[in-house]
C-alpha cells in the first residue's frame, strides 16, 4: 500500500537549488535508507516531506492527496508523519513522560490516562522506563534519543521519518539507537532513514537510495546497490567508505 | 555626628505622626506596580505570540496581509510607548481624553488610568523581552513541536513560551522594580502613590530631607523585598535537579526477597509466575541475539566506530 509518493520536487534556497526533481514511493513496511554525501540534499528532502520546509515545487502525496497545498493542515499532516531529529530536540521544559504525553494530549486529544500508558509503553520498549521523571539535560545522548524516537511512536504515526539520527551522539552510544531502530524495522514499522550508518542501511533497510547533488542518484535493494552498484558516482561514494 | 541624630529625630518625627500616609503611599505604589507589571506581562506575552506567527508564500494572501499588519501595529506601539516618558503619557491620556471627547468621556478613577498607562509602558517593554525570550529559544523546540503537529498556538503555550518565560524572569523583575520607582510620575494625575504623600506631607511641616530619607528606606525596601521573591521563583521555575529513577522491573529483585504467601516464589516450577518468567527469558535472549548481531555488524566497519565521510 502506498503511503507517500513524491513527485518531481525540488527545493531551492534562493539560487541554490538543494533538490531537483526527485521521484520516489514509500509503500507500507518500507524501511528505506537514503545515504549520500553531506550536503547532497539528504535532510532536506525529509524536512520537505514532513513540510519543515516548503517544497519550491512538486507534489507530496500522502495516501493520494497533495499536502504541498494551500489549503492543507499541514499539522494534522504531521501528525501523522512522525519525525526523530538529529539534535533530539525534546521538550526542555517537560520530563521524559511527558515529552511522550503532550502530543498525544494536545494532537490527538487522549485521555491523560490513555496517554500515559501509550507513552509508558514506547518508553518501555526503547528502554527509557526507569528515567521518566528525568528532565532532557539530565539523561545521555543517546538516551535523548531513545525518548524522542519513543515520542514520535506515541503518536501512532504511519510513517517514521529519521534524520541522521546517531550523527549527533559518542560513538558508543550508537548502538543502543541503532538497536532500537532495527526493532521497529523488524515490527513492520514504516522507516525513511537519512543515515551516515552504511552497516544499518546494508542489514535492516529493505531499499537503499543514494542521493547526489540533489537528486537520486541510484536506487535499489541493499545487495544491488551495495553489492552491484551501477553508476559510477555510487561506486565512488562507497569506495570512499570502505576505505575510512 | 549631632547632624545624624537631628535628623533621626526628625525622621521619628514624621513617622510618628504620618506613618498611615507613608504605608498607605507604600501600599498603594506596590498594588499598582503590581497589577501593572501583570498585565503589562500579559500585553507583551500577547504581542510577542503575535509578533512571532510564522508564514510562508503558501498561505492564503488575506492570512500574509493580516499578520503583516499585526506586526505593524505591534511595532508602532512598541516605539511610540518605549519612546516617549511616561509622565507625558499619564498627561496625553488621563487630559487627552476629556479633550478630545469634549468632557463625555473621561477617567473616572485616577487608579484606572493610572493602571492603564503603567501597563501599556511595561507592555511595550515586555513585547520586545518576550520576542528577545522566544528568538533564543532553540528553533528545534519548535521543529520538534510541529513534527509531532501541534499548531503554532499549542506550540507556544506548551514549549516555547515556558521556556521563554524562565528565560525573561530577571526581566520581569527588572521591569517590576522600575515600575515600583517610576510610578512616582503619577503624581501628576495626582495619583497618591508614595511619592505623592512626600509631596503632600513636606508641604505641610517643609522637612525635605528627613521625609526624603524616609522615602529613600521605604522605596529600597520595597525592591529588595522584591529582589529576594524573584530569585526564590526562579529557583522554583528551574525545578529540582535531581530526578528519581522509577524501579519498574520486578524481575531485578534479588533472589529470594520475593515471598508472597500463597504464591510461592517465581522460583517454584509449577508457579504460572515461573514460566512467564521463562518466557520472559526467552524473549530476552532473543532480543540480545539480534542486539548482538547489529552490534557485530557495526563492527565489521573496518575499525571505525562510526560511519567514515
Amino acid at each position: 500500500m502506498e503511503i507517500l509518493k513524491i513527485q518531481h520536487l525540488s527545493k531551492a534556497f534562493g539560487a541554490n537549488v538543494v533538490l531537483k526533481d526527485i521521484d520516489f514511493t514509500v509503500n507500507k513496511g518500507d524501511v528505506i535508507s537514503i545515504i549520500g554525501a553531506s550536503g547532497s540534499g539528504k535532510s532536506t528532502l525529509l524536512r520537505c516531506i514532513n513540510l519543515l520546509e516548503t517544497p519550491t515545487s512538486g507534489e507530496i502525496l500522502y495516501h493520494d492527496k497533495n499536502v504541498n497545498a494551500r489549503n492543507v493542515n499541514a499539522a494534522e499532516y504531521r501528525s501523522h508523519v512522525g519525525m526523530v531529529f538529529q539534535s533530539f530536540n525534546l521538550f526542555n521544559n517537560m520530563t521524559v513522560l511527558k515529552n511522550c504525553m503532550v502530543g498525544q494530549i494536545k494532537v490527538l486529544k487522549r485521555s491523560r490516562e490513555e496517554a500515559r500508558e501509550h507513552a509508558l509503553h514506547y518508553l518501555e520498549k526503547v528502554g527509557m522506563l526507569p528515567y521518566i521523571n528525568a528532565k532532557p539535560r539530565q539523561i545521555s545522548g543517546g538516551q535523548k534519543q531513545r525518548v524522542a524516537i519513543a515520542r514520535a511512536m506515541a503518536m501512532d504515526p504511519e510513517v517514521l521519518l529519521f534524520d541522521e539520527p546517531t550523527s549527533a551522539l559518542d560513538p558508543e552510544m550508537v548502538g543502543e539507537v541503532l538497536t532500537v531502530m532495527q526493532q521497529l524495522a523488524e515490527e513492520g514499522m514504516t522507516m525513511l532513514v537519512v543515515t551516515h550508518e552504511m552497516a544499518f542501511a546494508r542489514d535492516v533497510s529493505s531499499q537503499v537510495v543514494y542521493m547526489n547533488e540533489g537528486v537520486i542518484c541510484e536506487q535499489g535493494s541493499p545487495a544491488e546497490l551495495f553489492g552491484n552498484p551501477q553508476r559510477q558516482e555510487t561506486k565512488d561514494f562507497l569506495a570512499r567508505f570502505r576505505q575510512s | 555626628m549631632e547632624r545624624f541624630i537631628k535628623l533621626i529625630e526628625d525622621v521619628g518625627k514624621l513617622w510618628v505622626n504620618y506613618w498611615p500616609a507613608y504605608l498607605n503611599g507604600a501600599l498603594n505604589t506596590l498594588v499598582l506596580a503590581l497589577v501593572a507589571t501583570v498585565i503589562g506581562c500579559l500585553i507583551g506575552l500577547i504581542c510577542g505570540i503575535l509578533n512571532t506567527i510564522p508564514y510562508s508564500r503558501n498561505d492564503a494572501l488575506w492570512k500574509r496581509i493580516i499578520l503583516k499588519l499585526i506586526r505593524i501595529v505591534v511595532r508602532v506601539y512598541v516605539e511610540v510607548f518605549r519612546g516617549t516618558p511616561m509622565v507625558l503619557q499619564a498627561v496625553f491620556i488621563f487630559y487627552g481624553l476629556p479633550y478630545f471627547s469634549n468632557n463625555t468621556l473621561r477617567f473616572d478613577s485616577v487608579w484606572a488610568a493610572a493602571i492603564l498607562i503603567v501597563s501599556i509602558n511595561t507592555g511595550a517593554y515586555m513585547a520586545e523581552s518576550v520576542r528577545g525570550g522566544i528568538i533564543s529559544i532553540d528553533p528545534g523546540q519548535t521543529e520538534g513541536a510541529k513534527a509531532i503537529g501541534m499548531t503554532h498556538f499549542q506550540t507556544m503555550v506548551n514549549v516555547i513560551l515556558p521556556q521563554a518565560l524562565r528565560n525573561i524572569m530577571p526581566q520581569i523583575g527588572n521591569n517590576y522594580i522600575i515600575n515600583v520607582k517610576d510610578t512616582s510620575v503619577m503624581f501628576i494625575i495626582s495619583f497618591t502613590e508614595f511619592f505623592a504623600f512626600h509631596r503632600y506631607i513636606t508641604g505641610l511641616n517643609l522637612m525635605y530631607f528627613p521625609s526624603a530619607t524616609i522615602e529613600m528606606i521605604g522605596y529600597l525596601i520595597m525592591t529588595l523585598t522584591a529582589s529576594v521573591i524573584l530569585r526564590f521563583i526562579e529557583k522554583l521555575m528551574d525545578g529540582s535537579n535531581s530526578y528519581e529513577l522509577v524501579e519498574v522491573d520486578s524481575l531485578t529483585m534479588t533472589a529470594g526477597t520475593y515471598n508472597h504467601p500463597g504464591r510461592g516464589t517465581p522460583f517454584d516450577e509449577k508457579n504460572r509466575k515461573y514460566k512467564s518468567h521463562l518466557e520472559h527469558a526467552a524473549k530476552a535472549a532473543q532480543a540480545d541475539e539480534a542486539r548482538h548481531r547489529l552490534r557485530e555488524s557495526l563492527k565489521n566497519r573496518n575499525g571505525s566506530p562510526r560511519g567514515g565521510r
